[in-house]
């Protein structure tokens, strides 16, 4: 139910301790602190993360999805920018 | 087809810990029943995962009892074989749900005094009770603060939501008195450090009671007549009705798996 008392909110979890927050879903609430609350009680309940941001889906600044071709297509022929070009050791591991 | 009570043996240490499961199975019924009905979604995420916390807590104590009791018994023999006398859970937990506020108020109410009670208990000399103790506190810490919270907003959120959540804490006072009386068979249990006396946790519930209360622009009701019962298996007209509901399907079709 969304009302003007229960906006929306944006949760990011961070699923290990070096990893980075990652945006699962949203929720409404009231304010911050049920947000967080809510967060936690909807997409933590099976061992998800150990962090909860969430994020006022309003401050959130999108790009046009009409920009896609200017935006996104002119990365798609520089092969060149992946690091697929040497050999990583296995000793590395994730990186 | 109907399955009779069991009856079960009467010694303090099982006596103690069935109550204090009854507590957590009672109390994680009655969360359960929001499921599907609560305002929002969100909230009935939330208090399915607080039903279920408790219902695990209910679990462990009665696994516990049934070790304690020795009489081949198992977690489900407690709960869906005793009658309404045998059950020695609080009153305060068996009150209906009534509106949010009145299971949000129920909630901070029971939260208050049980997460200080589980960590004391996780000194009990009893190594299995401190070892529920210590994973239950997490849960009922938890559990405190969405209460807490919650009745924050709705004491002072709009006019309405106030005067429900006066009138849930008016209505549920005199329940909470029951918190703190102590049955003659658990004194014993108290004094070789087994269980803990409430009665020391009186000025911290109290305390924490009254802050949220401030907070929320409530008023904490006067102190009168306390109603008690429970812990001795006289119960209010509630839990039978709970339990014919709980109890339904194991005793219609016993030892009924799916």
């Amino acid at each position: 139910m969304s009302t003007p008392t229960t906006p929306l909110w944006e949760v990011f979890i961070r699923s290990r301790t070096g990893l980075a927050h990652k945006h699962v879903g949203s929720l409404h609430a009231a304010d911050a602190t049920l947000a967080v609350q809510a967060a936690r009680d909807l997409y933590t309940r099976r061992g998800e993360g150990n962090s909860v941001w969430v994020v006022p889906s309003s401050a959130i600044t999108a790009s046009d999805p009409n920009d896609k071709g200017m935006m996104f297509d002119p990365a798609d022929s520089k092969v060149y920018r992946h690091p697929t070009f040497y050999e990583v050791p296995d000793e590395v591991g994730h990186m | 087809m109907y399955t009779g009570s069991i009856t079960v043996a009467d010694t303090p240490l099982l006596r103690y810990v069935l109550s204090r499961a009854d507590d957590a199975l009672v109390l994680g019924h009655r969360l359960s029943e929001w499921c599907g009905h609560a305002p929002v979604l969100e909230e009935d995420m939330a208090l399915s995962n607080m039903a279920l916390d408790l219902i695990g807590q209910a679990r462990a104590l009665y696994t516990y009892a049934a070790e304690v009791e020795g009489a081949g018994r198992d977690e489900d023999a407690y709960a869906y074989l005793r009658d309404v006398t045998s059950y020695a859970n609080l009153l305060l937990v068996e009150q209906p749900n009534g509106d949010f506020a009145q299971t949000i108020v129920r909630q901070l109410l029971f939260s208050a005094f049980i997460d200080p009670y589980w960590r004391a208990l996780m000194t009990s000399s009893d190594p299995t009770l401190a070892a529920i103790a210590a994973k239950a506190e997490k849960e009922s810490a938890y559990h405190l603060r969405h209460a807490s919270e919650w009745t924050v907003r709705l004491g002072d959120g709009t006019p309405e939501s106030h005067e429900r959540a006066q009138q849930a804490l008016d209505t549920l006072w005199p329940f909470t008195g029951e918190l703190f009386t102590v049955p003659a068979g658990d004194r014993g249990l108290i004094d070789a450090g087994v269980a803990v006396d409430p009665e020391t946790l009186r000025a911290p519930w109290r305390a924490t009671v009254a802050r949220v209360v401030e907070r929320a622009t409530l008023t904490l009701p006067a102190d009168g007549w306390m109603q008690r019962g429970g812990r001795e298996g006289r119960h209010s007209e509630h839990l039978g009705h709970l339990l014919s509901d709980l109890q339904y399907l194991q005793r219609a079709f016993p030892g009924a798996t799916w």
